[in-house]
């Protein structure tokens, strides 16, 4: 164990006076890996914005960064939502120094849970069924696991159930409306693009 | 703003559904047959009032002997009881307001208060 670390630290002298150190280890970040960052990073303002917001049940908030998880699913598919989602938990954990608190686990569940309600409501036929169908899905299986692990884990008692109906109806009331977000956004950038792209027809 | 453009059917039906989800749980939750207090009488008089949230085990003296009432998980029921029929140690758990084990002999009885009652045909 020593012996390993004394190694390294020599490596690491030996690197910065040589200015390359062969056994240091490059994690080369591909073009999709950033723009998941970006992604992520968008996520996160919005829930450091969303932060300032006041609440009046703890638990209710709007769940504002899952527009953009609902966008990224749109557009790039289950996996990129996936990551964009999860890194907004740790990495929004971390800026609110509440990171492997009550609190972390509980968004990190409700996100996984998210994340699953995602997969299994975008496979349903776009025809009939949209963006505010996959984000109510989403904003139910969020409350439903976070319930489960205050049940389970926090408040084992039955009379949480008194507040079912009201995080069921944040739940439906905040899943709309960001749905409708994500949707509108979606449509704009959309409209935009095809704009910007007979534009450039027009020119050529 | 062209909104209703963007919630296409499948939408409004989940929608629709989710609404009538939310109203269907605060009727079961908030106002249907949950019981809050059981309420103990020994000889026509209230002998104690009991929150069905703590679990608890009661004896209650009558003219025949002691019955034992318990509650547990929101329910209450007659654990033991002097009377010959042993009628209301056999009807076992009470959970909704307004359910009642009545032990005539020994002259003691269990109600379930709280909520709205689901019948009140047994008024004496």
């Amino acid at each position: 164990m020593t012996a390993s670390t004394t190694e390294k630290i020599g490596g690491g002298k030996r690197g910065k006076g040589k200015g390359e150190n062969p056994s240091s280890i490059l994690l080369s970040a591909t073009a999709e890996d950033h723009h998941i960052a970006r992604l992520a990073a968008v996520a996160l303002g919005l829930t450091v914005l969303e932060a300032a917001i006041p609440s009046p049940l703890p638990g209710v908030k709007p769940g504002l960064a899952n527009i953009v998880v609902l966008i990224v699913l749109a557009r790039y598919g289950w996996r990129a939502a996936a990551w964009v989602s999860l890194l907004r938990v740790v990495a929004g954990s971390l800026l609110m120094g509440s990171f492997l608190a009550p609190g972390f686990f509980l968004s990190l569940t409700g996100a996984v849970c998210s994340l699953v309600a995602l997969a299994l409501s975008m496979h349903l036929p776009r025809r009939w069924f949209g963006a505010i169908t996959h984000s109510v899905f989403a904003a139910y299986a969020h409350i439903a696991g976070q319930m489960l692990i205050v049940y389970l884990w926090l408040i084992p008692h039955t009379g949480i159930a008194y507040l079912l109906p009201v995080f069921g109806a944040a739940a439906l009331v905040f899943g709309t409306v960001n749905g409708i977000i994500a949707m509108r956004f979606m449509d704009e950038t959309t409209i935009h693009h095809r704009d910007t792209e007979t534009q450039r027809n027009a020119k050529t | 703003m062209h909104l209703p453009a963007h919630i296409k059917l499948g939408d409004s039906l989940v929608l629709l559904s989710g609404c009538l989800c939310t109203v269907w749980l605060a009727a079961l939750l908030w106002q249907g047959g949950a019981a809050d207090k059981a309420v103990i009488r020994s000889g026509g008089k209230v002998f104690r009032e009991l929150p069905l949230n703590h679990d608890t085990e009661i004896s209650v003296p009558g003219p025949l002997g002691t019955s034992i009432i318990a509650i547990r998980n929101r329910q209450a029921r007659i654990i033991s009881d002097p009377s010959p029929r042993q009628y209301c140690v056999r009807q076992g758990w009470l959970k909704n307001a307004g359910e009642v084990a009545i032990c005539l002999p020994n002259e003691i009885s269990v109600e379930l208060t709280g909520g709205e009652k689901k019948y009140d045909s047994l008024n004496y």
